[in-house]
């Protein structure tokens, strides 16, 4: 069948992605010695398994994990919102997710707790959007109410975090908040990467199963109901999945833009718009792209560049081509 | 009195508006199953809100609407699809879905939470694209169809649906003339499947051209229910719509005859 081939496609290019990547860097090891150490178990070179299990395979992994989340929520939310310019931060989840880490940055908490209160941030940032639209929607929940709420949210936050860095010591603080906000793989250990890798299974596998009834919901809240959807479970699903997932990845990455936003665009180009198959090709992909960003920004020149820059100056002008190519036919 | 095959949409002193405001009052209306109900009506008449309660967007303010002898608005919106399919004005979608795909959405009411359609919902899908004719049209981009084609595959995902009542929000409207002619010989073609219509429309000729009853939505209340030929008088045109029609009989292809509108102009 034509979708499974797409997919075995999307992931040769991963593995290809993934051996070079595992490969390059200040010590440089040939794609060929990796393959034969994946395969064999034994290699001569007796520091390549140290930096492998020790630096570059969590920091792969993460990358994949962060990408392929960033991507498969942006997609869930776009056919949510029925909307292709929205992206996972729609609900708040970044603002709410930098002001949690740049307030415990400012209480200088170690680095955990950072984690923790970034993650508690970006959550409670979409609680608060929910809470606000159901306020206002009084029962008769649209889409645009959440979206406006959301806004109004992020701003809201947005602000907050504004405060903290104004407050914040110009020469230890601020540097930290802002290196934080740009977003950056460089950190990533196997302790914590064990948690995002839970949080992104336990968020993106419902995605995938509820991608099908996806198409139903883009159709619009009465259109969908009168096909038997259950739109508000359904819209539960949907945020409470993709919230955790985005917050899980943005608590150890710190914000990583464009990637939520630009990687359903380019898979929908590939893989048409059914979120069948939207949802594992946006995450394959996404994945597949995060991990060439931050290949480059952990390489390029000698020091690490924030990541969060190379998705914007690389997706810039390629979403701009993918735009050009599809302007009618995706959406 | 019960048919052979049984089902009936009811509202009984139905109230419908909203927040406890009844905007249409004292609904009594009763669809079967191989019925064409018309509804004829200004637009603000409250159309768009007695669709909303017969799907159970809204509840009734006050009265009861049942079908099948159960209360509509206690039913899942899943147990909701599977009596009464709708097809909305058409419109265009934010993903352009292939055709095929758009049908197939017509399964949900007969999927589970996690499940995809498997090889039955495609044929049945398949099946309803063939009956209305749009089956060559099946992998093309629904966005790409014109504005009839769209009408028709909207159609076909309701057919889908496989629930006994469908209701249409004007069908024909934004149609061109031998769209519009064609939309209504498959809305009779699928009366004759012993499904229950409940179509909006701004012609009374559609209403003459398919209904078996129709009713007028007018100052709130839904009167002048029953045969077209009997209710859509000229006097009761121009009480509607406020301009002078007069009615001819006209012959109907060996079918005997029907009767026409010619408004007056002049």
């Amino acid at each position: 069948m034509k979708s499974i081939s797409l997919i075995l496609l999307c992931m040769c290019v991963l593995a290809g992605i993934c051996i070079l990547s595992l490969g390059i860097g200040r010590y440089p090891v040939s794609p060929g010695t990796i393959i034969s150490w994946l395969i064999t178990g034994g290699i001569a070179d007796v520091n390549v398994p140290l930096i492998m299990e020790g630096i570059r395979l969590p920091r792969l992994i993460a990358a994949i994990a962060a990408g392929g989340a960033l991507a498969i929520s942006g997609a869930a939310y776009q056919g949510l919102f029925r909307n292709p310019m929205v992206s996972p931060d729609i609900l708040g989840v970044s603002s709410g997710a930098g002001f949690g880490a740049a307030l415990a940055i400012l209480l200088s908490m170690p680095a955990a707790v950072v984690q923790i209160m970034s993650f508690t941030g970006g959550i409670s940032a979409v609680l608060v959007a929910v809470a606000v639209s159901r306020a206002i929607g009084k029962g008769n929940d649209s889409v645009l109410v959440l979206v406006l709420s959301g806004i109004v949210v992020s701003s809201l936050f947005g602000a907050l975090l504004s405060m903290l860095k104004y407050v914040a010591d110009p020469l230890d603080k601020l540097p930290a908040i802002t290196y934080w906000l740009m977003g950056s793989l460089a950190d990533i250990r196997m302790r914590e990467l064990k948690t995002v890798l839970f949080m992104v299974t336990a968020g993106a596998v419902p995605l995938m199963l509820v991608s099908w009834r996806l198409n139903v919901l883009s159709f619009g809240e009465e259109e969908a109901r009168s096909l038997g959807l259950h739109t508000g479970m359904m819209r539960a699903v949907v945020i409470v999945c993709a919230t955790m997932v985005t917050a899980s990845v943005i608590s150890v990455c710190g914000i990583i833009g464009w990637v939520g936003l630009v990687v359903p665009h380019i898979s929908r180009f590939v893989a048409g718009p059914n979120h069948r198959m939207l949802l594992p090709v946006s995450f394959l992909i996404g994945a597949a792209f995060m991990l060439a960003v931050d290949t480059v920004a952990r390489s390029a020149v000698s020091v690490e560049i924030p990541i969060g820059i190379i998705t914007a100056v690389a997706g810039a002008p390629f979403f701009i081509w993918v735009m050009k190519k599809s302007s009618i036919h995706s959406w | 009195m019960v048919n052979s095959n049984g089902i009936v949409l009811q509202m009984k002193g139905a109230g419908l508006g909203y927040n406890g405001k009844a905007i249409v009052h004292d609904v009594d209306l009763e669809i079967r199953s191989g019925d064409i109900l018309c509804l004829l009506g200004q637009n603000g008449a409250g159309k768009t809100t007695l669709f909303r309660t017969m799907l159970g967007f809204i509840k009734p303010v006050y009265g009861t609407i049942s079908v099948d002898g159960r209360d509509l608005s206690r039913l899942s919106p899943k147990e909701v699809a599977g009596f009464v399919s709708y097809v909305p004005q058409s419109y265009a979608m934010p993903f352009s879905y292939k055709v095929r795909d758009v049908v197939l959405f017509g399964r949900t009411a007969h999927l589970g939470l996690f499940a995809a359609p498997g090889k039955k919902d495609r044929s049945i899908a398949a099946e309803c694209l063939e009956i209305l004719e749009m089956a060559h049209l099946a992998d093309r981009s629904f966005n790409e169809l014109s504005g009839g084609e769209r009408q028709m595959v909207i159609i076909a995902r309701a057919l889908a649906q496989e629930a006994r009542f469908m209701i249409l929000d004007e069908p024909a409207s934004n149609l061109d003339y031998g769209n519009q002619v064609r939309v209504i010989r498959k809305i009779r073609e699928l009366a004759g499947r012993s499904i229950g219509i409940l179509m909006a429309t701004h012609h009374p000729d559609h209403a003459f051209m398919t209904a078996s009853r129709v009713a007028v939505l007018a100052a709130g209340r839904l009167s002048h229910k029953g045969s077209p030929d009997a209710m859509l008088t000229p006097e009761t045109l121009k009480s509607v719509y406020g301009v002078d029609v007069q009615v001819f009989d006209a012959p109907d292809d060996g079918a005997g005859t029907r009767k026409v509108c010619a408004p007056v102009v002049g």
